[in-house]
C-alpha cells in the first residue's frame, strides 16, 4: 500500500500552465504519485490515474465499469450527471449490453470501409476551403472549416440533414460544457433526442441506405434506442474531430519548424496526425470509470463503489513511454498513445477521425503555403470549460 | 514468430490493421480481427510487436521463437 499525500490537493478542473497545449500543471505533477486524490463539483471525491500503465490497466479492466448507474460513478459536471441520466448510450454501458450495440456500428467504422470515404471527405475539404478562401482574409478557420468539415461527414454517414447543423452543433456545446446547469443539458438532450426520434420516425417510412435506416431495417431496436445511438455518434463525431483540426493547425502554426517538416514532407502526414492526437488530448477530463470490485492500481487498493479518473493527457506525457513527451515532433511513432481511450470503449469513431484530420491538415497546408494567425497569439481564446479541448476562434489569414 | 489473436478479447478497434495489413485483417460484418498471417517474415515481426502493445483489447500474442 502506498500512501497518498498531500490529500485532496487537487480539484477538478485544474486550471492550465504557462502552455496552452499542455496539461494543467496540477495533473502534469500527478505524474510523480501512482495515484492522487481529486475532489469534484459536488464536494464528491475520486482517484486521479495519471500514468500510461495505470490508465491503460483501468480501461483494461472490467472491475471498472463505464457504467454510470453505478453507485459512486464520477461525474466531472452537473450537466454530465445529468446527460447520463436517462437514455444512455454505450459508451455508459459496460460489457455484454455494450458489445451489443458497438457491434452493430463496428462494420461502418472498420479501416477499409473508411477509407472508400476518402475521395467523397476530400471534396468535402476542398469545397469548405474553396469557400473560406473565395473571401478576403481573415477568416475564422473554426467556423468555415474545422466545425463544417466533420458535421457534414457525419451528417451523411448517418443520414442527417446538414441543413440542420446550427441546430445540433449549438445543442452539443451545451453537452460538452462544463459549467452547464443541469436544467440546460436536460432542455438540450430532449431537444436532440426528439429530433432523431423524430427523423427516425421519417426513416422508418422512408428509408435511405444510411446508418439511422440500416438500424431501423435491423427490427430489434426500439425508435428511442437508436436515437440515442445517432445522438452519440453525431455529437462525438463533429466536435472532437473539429476541435482536434485547429487545434492542430494552431500547434503548427506556433512551430514553424514542424510545420517546415510537414510542408517538406508530405507522408509525414500519418504519423504526424497521432503525434498531434499525442500533443493535444482533446479529451482534457479524461475518462471516467467507478470500481466494481476491489482492485489495485500502481501499489492502490481502490475500492467497489470508488471513482477513477483516468487523465489521458498526462499518460500521453508519460517519459517513461515517450521521449521528451513536451516537445511536438511530427517525425516521431506516438502510436502508443491514449488519445482514443483504451479497453472495449476505445473510439469506435477513430479511422474516420484519423481520415478526416489527415486529409484536413494535409489540405490546409498544401494549399495555403502562406496560412498564418490574423491575431496576436495571446488573443487566442481557448475552451478551457469543456469536455473536448479546443479554441473557440482561430481568426487566419493566407 | 507465430501470432495469435483473441477474438472474444477484441474490440474492433482496428489498430493492427493500421500496422500490419499484411497480417491482421477485420471481419466486414463487425471489424472483429482476422488473422492472415500467424507466421510473419522477419520484416514484418517489429511491427507485429508494435500492434500487440497497442491493441486496446489486448487480443493479440506474439510468442516469439
Ligand atoms: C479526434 C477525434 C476524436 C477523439 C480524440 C475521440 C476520443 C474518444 C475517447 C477518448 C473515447 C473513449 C471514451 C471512454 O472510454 O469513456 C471515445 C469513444 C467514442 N468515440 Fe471518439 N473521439 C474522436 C472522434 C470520434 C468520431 C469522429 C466519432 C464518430 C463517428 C467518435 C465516436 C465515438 C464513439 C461512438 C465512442 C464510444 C465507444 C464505446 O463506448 O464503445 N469519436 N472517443
Ligand atoms: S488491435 Fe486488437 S482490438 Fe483492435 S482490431 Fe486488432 S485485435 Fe481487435
Amino acid at each position: 500500500m502506498t500512501t497518498v499525500e498531500p490529500i485532496d490537493a487537487i480539484t477538478f478542473p485544474a486550471p492550465r500552465g504557462g502552455c496552452p497545449f499542455a496539461p494543467p500543471p496540477a495533473y502534469q505533477e500527478a505524474l510523480e504519485r501512482p495515484v492522487s486524490r481529486i475532489s469534484l463539483w459536488d464536494g464528491s471525491h475520486a482517484w486521479l490515474v495519471t500514468r500510461h500503465e495505470d490508465v491503460r490497466a483501468v480501461m483494461g479492466d472490467r472491475r471498472f465499469s463505464a457504467d454510470a448507474r453505478n453507485a459512486g460513478f464520477p461525474f466531472l459536471s452537473e450537466g454530465r450527471r445529468e446527460l447520463a441520466a436517462e437514455s444512455p448510450s454505450f459508451i455508459r454501458m459496460d460489457d455484454p449490453e455494450h458489445a451489443r450495440y458497438r457491434r452493430m456500428l463496428t462494420g461502418d467504422f472498420i479501416i477499409k470501409r473508411v477509407e472508400t470515404l476518402r475521395p467523397e471527405v476530400q471534396r468535402i475539404v476542398d469545397d469548405f476551403l474553396d469557400r473560406m478562401t473565395s473571401h478576403h482574409p481573415p477568416a475564422d478557420l473554426v467556423a468555415e472549416f474545422a466545425l463544417p468539415v466533420p458535421s457534414l461527414v457525419i451528417c451523411m454517414l448517418l443520414g442527417v440533414p446538414y441543413q440542420d447543423h446550427d441546430f445540433f452543433q449549438e445543442r452539443s456545446r451545451i453537452l460538452l460544457r462544463n459549467h452547464s446547469t443541469a436544467e440546460q443539458v436536460r432542455r438540450a438532450r430532449d431537444e436532440l433526442s426528439a429530433y432523431l426520434e423524430e427523423l427516425a420516425e421519417r426513416k422508418a417510412q422512408d428509408p435511405d441506405d444510411r446508418i439511422i435506416s440500416r438500424l431501423l431495417a435491423r427490427g430489434d431496436l426500439t425508435r428511442s434506442e437508436v436515437a440515442a445511438m445517432s445522438l452519440l455518434l453525431l455529437v462525438a463525431g463533429h466536435e472532437t474531430t473539429a476541435n482536434m483540426t485547429a487545434l492542430s493547425t494552431l500547434a503548427l502554426l506556433r512551430d514553424p519548424v514542424q510545420l517546415a517538416r510537414l510542408r517538406k514532407d508530405p507522408t509525414l502526414i500519418k504519423g504526424a496526425v497521432e503525434e498531434l492526437l499525442r500533443f493535444l488530448s482533446i479529451v482534457q477530463g479524461g475518462t471516467v470509470r467507478v470500481a466494481v470490485e476491489t482492485a489495485e492500481i500502481g501499489g492502490t487498493t481502490i475500492a467497489a463503489g470508488e471513482g477513477v479518473i483516468c487523465m489521458l493527457s498526462t499518460a500521453n506525457r508519460d517519459g517513461s513511454v515517450f521521449a521528451s513527451p513536451d516537445e511536438l515532433d511530427v517525425g516521431r511513432d506516438a502510436r502508443r498513445h491514449v488519445a482514443f481511450g483504451f479497453g472495449v470503449h476505445q473510439c469506435l469513431g477513430q479511422p474516420l477521425a484519423r481520415l478526416e484530420l489527415q486529409i484536413a491538415l494535409e489540405t490546409l497546408i498544401r494549399r495555403l503555403p502562406g496560412l498564418r494567425l490574423a491575431v496576436p497569439a495571446e488573443q487566442i481564446r481557448y475552451r478551457t470549460d469543456a469536455a473536448v479541448y479546443g479554441v473557440e476562434e482561430l481568426p487566419v489569414a493566407w | 514468430m507465430r501470432v495469435s489473436v483473441d477474438p472474444d478479447r477484441c474490440c474492433s478497434s482496428g489498430q493492427c490493421v493500421a500496422a500490419v495489413p499484411e497480417v491482421f485483417d477485420q471481419s466486414e460484418d463487425d471489424g472483429v480481427v482476422l488473422l492472415v498471417l500467424p507466421l510473419p517474415p522477419a520484416e514484418l515481426r517489429s511491427a507485429v510487436r508494435t500492434a500487440a502493445a497497442i491493441c486496446p483489447g489486448r487480443a493479440i500474442s506474439v510468442q516469439e521463437s
